[in-house]
C-alpha cells in the first residue's frame, strides 16, 4: 500500500514540473493566439541560466535566489523577444508565429552549446532538499514534496491574478474575445507583452527547478515541449485548471502504467490527448472557440487560375528543371530529387491547410506510411518498383482514411493537436513493432530498379511526378470540390446553409492530401533505399509546416517555393556548416519579420501594387490593365 | 520561377564540386557524424581524428599523398547521413566513408555503402546488426559491439551472487538488444537467475522517479542500467535519493566513458561494475603516445570518443596504405585481417564479419576528489568476446 501512495505522489512531482510549464503556454496561448514553439527554448534557457547562476552563488540564498533571478533573466529575453519579433506578426495568417517561434528554436539549441559547451551539466541539489523522507519503509525525495507543494500554490497565485486584479480581467476578457477588448480600447500591445512575459517566466521557472534532479543539455527543448503542448491541449486551451489536472492525469497514469507496461511512456500522452480529444473536442476544461470575426474570405484576393501565359511560363519553368540533368551532377540531382519529393509533401499540407484551412501537426504519418508502404510491399512481398510506387501510397491513404474521420470533427489547434496525436501513435508502432517494421533500425535495401536507379532518371521520375501531383491539386482547388472546400474553411455556417456537407468535404480533402503525402513518401523511400520511423515523426511534420509557412499560407503555390527554398537551404546548410540550425533559424526568423505573408505571399502583394498603379497611369486598352485584383500564385 | 532556384543551386553545386576535385595528390576521407545532435560525444571524437590527421601528414601522408577528411554533420537523423554520404562520394569523390555514432545512421550508411560499392568504416555505431544481421562486405566497425560489451560485463556480473536481476534500458533498438544480450548470456551462465522486472523509458525522456520506484519495487539483488547521457543523470539522482542502489549490484554499459561519467560528479554512485575509458589509469606506451599529444594539442583530456575518433582515423589510413590504391574491392581486400596499433594494443579487422577486435575496459566505479572514476580497471580485447567463426557463419548473410 505505502508502494502505491509513494507512487501516487513520485507522479505528482512529475506533473508539478509539468504544469509549471504548461501553464505558462496555455496563458500565452489563450491570449495571444501563439502556438510558441519556443516555450520550450525558454524552458531551457531557465536551466542553464540558473545552472550557471547557482554555481556562482552558493548557499540557500545563492540558489533560490539564483532561481527566481534566472525566471526573471530570461522573462526579459522573452519581453525582447516579444516586442522586437512577435508584435510584427500578430496580424499576419494564423500559425505564422508557429514559423518565427519554431526559427527561435532552431537558434537556441545551438547558442547554448556555444555558450555553455556540449557536456551534460549536472546542477547543485536544492539546499534543505536534499535527501529523502521515509515513509513505512519507502523514500520519498523532500524536494519532490517541495514541488508538490510549490504547484498548488502557484496554481493559487495565478488564480488570484487572473480572479481578484483588473490585468486578470483584462487577461480573461481577451482569452475569450481578443477583438472585443481591443475595440473597448485597451492596449493590447503592453497586455500581450505582460502575458508573453508571465508565460516565459513560468516556463524558465519550470527549468530552473529542474536542475537538481535533471542534467542540463542541449535538448531539453524538445524534450519538453510535445508534452507541454499535449498537457495544454488535454486540459483545454487557456485554462489554468485544465492544465493542472491535465499534468496530474498524464503524469500518475505514467507512473502506474508502466508498472504493467513498461514500454507505455514513449506514447502515453498521445494516447490519452486522442482519447480526450474524441470524447471532448475542446478539452478537459476548454469551452467550444466562438465563431471567427472575420469576413468569410481567409484572402483579400480570391484565388484564381493561371492565365494561359503564366501556364506557359510555369511549363517551360518545369522544362528548364527537366533538363538539370545536363549541367549537374550526381548529387545535385539527387538534392533535386529530394526537393522534388518534398514539393510533393508540402503541397499536400498546403491543400489540406490553405485551401482545407485545416491546419495538421501530423502531416508526416501519411508521408511515412506511405514510404512504408513501398518498403512492404517490395521488401516483404518483393512487388515490382512500379506497382510497389503504385500501391505503397495506399496505406497512407487508408490512414488518412480513419484518423481523418475523427480529425476533422474537431477544428483549429484542435485539430491540429489530435493529427499530431495520431502520427505519435502510428510513429510509435512503427517504433515499436520491431518483428514487422524492423524499429527504429528502420527496414533497409529499398532500392529502385535498373530503370530508375541511374541518378537523373530517378529526377525525371521524381520531378515527373511532382509535377503531375502539383498540377492536379490545383485543378482540384478550382474544381467544384474545391469551391466547397474553401467554402467550409471560409465559414462552416453558410457553406453548410447552401447544402454543403462541411465534415464530408474536409474528410475527403484530409484522404486526398494524405494519399499524394503517401507518394512522398514513397519516392523517399526508393531515393533513400531505406525507411526508418524519422518519416513519421514530429521534425518532418514541423518541417512541411514551415515549408508551407514560409511559401506562404494564403497563396496556391506558395508551398512549392517554401519546399525548394526551405529544402535547399536546410541540405546546403547541414553540408556547409555545424551550426546549421543557428542559421537556418536566424533565415527563418529574417524571413518571419521581411515577408509576414510568406515568400510568395509578399511577391504577390508587391505585383498587385504595381498592378494596379500601372493601371491607373496606363491606357485603358492595355493589356495590363485588367481591374482584377486576383492573384494567380 | 520555382525551378530556378533549383537550378542555382544545382550550378553552385556543379561549380564546387570542379573545384575540389582538381586536386590529385590528396587522398580524401569523408566522414559523418551526428556533430549538432550529440555534441558531447562526437566533438571530443572530432579531436581525435584531427589529431590522427595531423598525425598521418607529419609522417608523410599515405604513401605519400595527403590525407585529408572531409566531414560532415547528419543532423542525428538517417535520410540527412545519406544525403551527406551522397555528397561526399558523389561531389568530393572521397575514397571511403567513415563515421557515424547512431545505430539506425550507422544502419542507414552502410545498406548505402552497399548500394553504391563504397567502402565504409563505421566508427562508432553499437547494434550487433551493422556487422552480423545486416552485414555487407563494404561495412566495417572499430568499435566493440552491443555483444562483445554485454559478454565483457556478464562476465564480472556473473560473479556476483546476486539472482534477482531488473532492466532499466532505453526504449529503442540500443537498449532492447542490449538487454537481449546480456540476458541471454547471463542465463547461459548463470541458470538460476530470475528477471524480476524490465522497465522501457523513452530514450532521452526518463521520468525516472516512477521508473526507479517501480524497479525498487520489484525487490531485485541486481539491476543492469543501460541508459546513458542525461538519462543517466537523472536515474542515478533519483536512485541514490531513494536508496535504490543501496545494497544492490549495479551493471552498466558504457558508464565508464569519461562522456558519461564525469556529468555524474559528486553524485557517481560506488561500485558499478562498468564498461569505459580509464585514460587516468592506462599505463601502456601506446597510450601515452596517444594522451600526451592529444594534451598537448587541445589541453583537455580524451574521452572515448576522442579514442575511437583518433583510431577510425589511423584505421582508414592504415588500410589506404596498404592497399595503395583507392579501389572499394582493394581496400576490403587490405582491410580484411590487417591488424595495426591502437592507443589500446594491436588490434585486427577479422575477415569473417570486418569487425576490430579493439576491446574495452571493464572496473567499477568509485568517488575520488568529489568525482567519478574507473578503479580496478582491466583492458578485455575484444577477440575474446566475439562468437566462434560457425556461429558468425549463421548469424552474417552470405555476400
Amino acid at each position: 500500500m505505502a508502494f502505491y501512495f509513494v507512487q501516487f505522489l513520485t507522479g505528482l512531482a512529475s506533473a508539478a514540473s509539468l504544469f509549471l510549464v504548461a501553464s505558462g503556454l496555455s496563458i500565452i496561448f489563450g491570449v495571444t493566439r501563439i502556438v510558441n514553439f519556443a516555450h520550450g527554448a525558454f524552458y531551457m534557457l531557465g536551466a542553464y541560466v540558473a545552472f550557471t547562476l547557482t554555481e556562482r552563488f552558493s548557499g540557500a540564498v545563492g540558489f533560490w535566489g539564483g532561481i527566481v533571478l534566472a525566471s526573471l533573466i530570461v522573462a526579459v529575453v522573452g519581453v525582447i523577444v516579444e516586442m522586437v519579433l512577435l508584435r510584427r506578426i500578430y496580424h499576419a495568417p494564423e500559425l505564422f508565429q508557429l514559423l518565427a517561434t519554431f526559427g527561435l528554436t532552431l537558434m537556441v539549441q545551438d547558442i547554448v552549446v556555444l555558450i555553455w559547451g556540449p557536456d551534460d551539466l549536472l546542477g547543485r541539489r536544492a539546499p534543505g532538499f536534499k535527501g529523502a523522507v521515509d515513509f513505512f519503509g519507502q523514500n520519498i525525495p523532500s524536494y519532490d514534496l517541495f514541488l508538490i507543494g510549490l504547484s498548488p500554490v502557484v496554481l493559487g497565485i495565478l488564480w488570484l491574478l487572473f480572479q481578484r486584479t483588473r490585468w486578470g480581467v483584462l487577461v480573461r476578457a481577451a482569452t475569450q474575445d481578443r477583438d472585443m477588448v481591443a475595440a473597448l480600447g485597451v492596449n493590447q500591445k503592453w497586455l500581450f507583452t505582460s502575458v508573453f512575459a508571465l508565460g516565459v517566466f513560468l516556463a524558465a521557472l519550470g527549468g530552473a527547478l529542474q536542475i537538481p534532479r535533471d542534467a542540463v543539455h542541449h535538448a531539453l527543448d524538445l524534450r519538453i515541449i510535445v508534452d507541454v503542448f499535449v498537457v495544454v491541449v488535454i486540459g483545454g486551451l487557456g485554462s489554468i485548471i485544465g492544465a493542472f489536472v491535465a499534468a496530474v492525469l498524464v503524469s500518475e497514469l505514467n507512473a502506474f502504467g508502466i508498472l504493467i507496461f513498461p514500454k507505455i511512456s514513449i506514447i502515453l500522452v498521445f494516447l490519452v490527448m486522442a482519447v480526450v480529444l474524441i470524447v471532448r473536442p475542446w478539452g478537459l476544461f476548454g469551452k467550444p472557440e466562438a465563431a471567427a470575426r472575420r469576413t468569410p474570405g481567409l484572402t483579400v484576393n480570391p484565388w484564381r487560375p493561371l492565365t494561359s501565359n503564366e501556364r506557359w511560363l510555369a511549363i517551360s519553368a518545369l522544362a528548364v528543371a527537366a533538363m538539370l540533368p545536363l549541367l549537374a551532377g550526381n548529387y545535385a540531382l539527387t538534392v533535386g530529387s529530394e526537393i522534388a519529393i518534398f514539393v510533393i509533401f508540402a503541397a499536400s499540407l498546403h491543400f489540406l491547410m490553405s485551401v482545407g484551412g485545416l491546419a495538421s501537426f501530423g502531416h508526416a504519418a501519411y508521408f511515412g506510411l506511405g514510404a512504408y508502404g513501398v518498403a512492404f510491399l517490395a521488401k516483404a512481398a518483393g512487388l515490382p518498383m512500379i506497382v510497389s510506387l503504385l500501391m505503397g501510397p495506399l496505406l497512407g491513404l487508408l490512414g488518412a482514411a480513419i484518423f481523418g474521420f475523427f480529425a476533422v470533427q474537431l477544428t483549429g489547434v484542435y485539430f491540429a493537436m489530435l493529427t499530431l496525436a495520431f502520427a505519435q501513435i502510428v510513429w510509435s508502432i512503427a517504433f515499436q513493432w520491431v518483428t514487422v517494421t524492423g524499429g527504429d533500425n528502420g527496414i533497409l535495401g529499398v532500392w529502385p530498379e535498373k530503370w530508375a536507379a541511374g541518378p537523373a532518371s530517378f529526377y525525371w521520375l521524381s520531378l515527373g511526378i511532382a509535377a503531375i501531383a502539383v498540377a492536379l491539386l490545383r485543378v482540384i482547388v478550382f474544381s467544384p470540390f474545391g469551391f466547397a472546400l474553401r467554402a467550409t474553411r471560409d465559414s462552416l455556417l453558410r457553406s453548410e446553409a447552401i447544402g454543403i456537407n462541411g465534415k464530408r468535404v474536409q474528410w475527403t480533402a484530409f484522404v486526398i492530401a494524405g494519399t499524394v503525402a503517401g507518394f512522398a513518401g514513397a519516392l523517399f523511400a526508393y531515393l533513400k533505399g531505406s525507411v526508418f520511423p524519422d518519416s513519421l515523426g514530429i521534425s518532418l511534420s514541423v518541417d512541411a509546416l514551415v515549408m508551407v509557412l514560409l511559401g506562404g499560407v494564403e497563396t496556391v503555390s506558395g508551398a512549392v517555393v517554401g519546399a525548394i527554398v526551405f529544402k535547399a537551404l536546410n541540405i546546403w546548410l547541414v553540408s556547409q556548416t555545424d551550426l546549421s540550425k543557428l542559421v537556418l533559424g536566424g533565415f527563418v526568423v529574417l524571413i518571419v519579420v521581411a515577408f509576414p505573408k510568406g515568400i510568395v505571399g509578399v511577391l504577390e502583394t508587391i505585383r498587385n501594387r504595381r498592378r494596379s498603379s500601372s493601371s491607373k497611369s496606363s491606357s485603358p486598352d492595355s493589356s495590363l490593365a485588367t481591374s482584377r485584383i486576383e492573384t494567380a500564385e | 520561377m520555382r525551378r530556378s532556384y533549383l537550378l542555382g543551386a544545382g550550378l553552385a553545386i556543379a561549380v564546387a564540386g570542379m573545384a575540389t576535385s582538381a586536386m590529385a595528390q590528396e587522398i580524401k576521407i569523408g566522414e559523418i557524424n551526428s556533430y549538432s545532435l550529440l555534441p558531447a560525444f562526437t566533438e571530443p571524437y572530432r579531436k581525435g581524428w584531427q589529431l590522427a590527421v595531423e598525425e598521418i601528414n607529419a609522417g608523410g601522408g599515405i604513401n605519400g599523398k595527403k590525407l585529408v577528411v572531409i566531414s560532415k554533420d547528419d543532423g542525428g537523423k538517417p535520410a540527412d547521413a545519406q544525403t551527406a554520404a551522397n555528397e561526399l562520394v558523389s561531389s568530393e569523390n572521397v575514397a571511403m566513408l567513415t563515421g557515424t555514432f547512431l545505430s539506425n545512421i550507422g544502419l542507414a550508411v552502410s545498406d548505402f555503402a552497399n548500394q553504391k560499392k563504397v567502402f565504409f568504416l563505421a566508427a562508432e555505431p553499437l547494434t550487433d546488426a551493422i556487422t552480423w544481421a545486416k552485414g555487407n562486405r563494404y561495412t566495417f566497425r572499430l568499435r566493440p559491439s552491443n555483444y562483445m560489451q554485454a559478454a565483457m560485463l556478464v562476465e564480472e556480473a556473473a560473479k556476483l551472487p546476486a539472482k534477482r536481476w531488473a532492466t532499466i534500458a532505453p526504449n529503442y533498438e540500443y537498449g532492447q538488444s542490449a538487454v537481449s544480450v546480456f540476458k541471454k548470456l547471463m542465463s547461459e551462465k548463470r541458470p538460476d537467475i530470475v528477471w524480476v522486472d524490465e522497465q522501457w523509458p523513452p530514450q532521452g525522456k526518463i521520468d525516472a522517479g516512477p521508473v526507479v520506484q517501480a524497479v525498487a519495487a520489484a525487490n531485485p539483488e541486481a539491476i543492469l542500467n543501460v541508459t546513458f547521457g542525461a538519462d543517466l543523470v537523472k536515474l542515478v539522482r533519483e536512485g541514490n535519493t531513494r536508496g535504490l542502489f543501496k545494497g544492490r549490484s549495479v551493471a552498466s554499459f558504457l558508464t565508464g566513458e569519461p562522456e558519461y561519467l564525469d556529468p555524474l560528479k559528486d553524485e557517481t554512485p560506488e561500485g558499478w561494475i562498468v564498461t569505459g575509458y580509464p585514460w587516468y589509469d592506462i599505463k601502456t606506451p601506446d597510450h601515452d603516445k596517444f594522451l600526451k599529444a592529444y594534451q598537448a594539442k587541445f589541453n583537455d583530456y580524451p574521452r572515448l570518443g576522442s579514442i575511437v575518433g583518433y583510431q577510425t582515423i589511423k584505421a582508414a589510413a592504415a588500410i589506404l596504405t596498404k592497399a595503395n590504391s583507392t579501389d572499394p574491392e582493394k581496400l576490403i581486400a587490405a582491410a580484411e585481417g590487417l591488424s595495426m596499433p591502437s592507443p589500446f594494443g594491436e588490434i585486427t579487422f577479422r575477415k569473417n564479419d570486418h569487425q576490430s577486435t579493439l576491446g574495452a575496459y571493464v572496473g567499477k566505479t568509485a568517488l575520488k576528489d568529489g568525482k567519478g572514476v574507473m578503479v580496478d580497471s582491466v583492458y578485455r580485447k575484444g577477440s575474446d568476446y566475439l562468437p566462434s567463426d560457425a556461429e558468425i557463419e549463421k548469424l552474417r548473410p552470405k555476400d
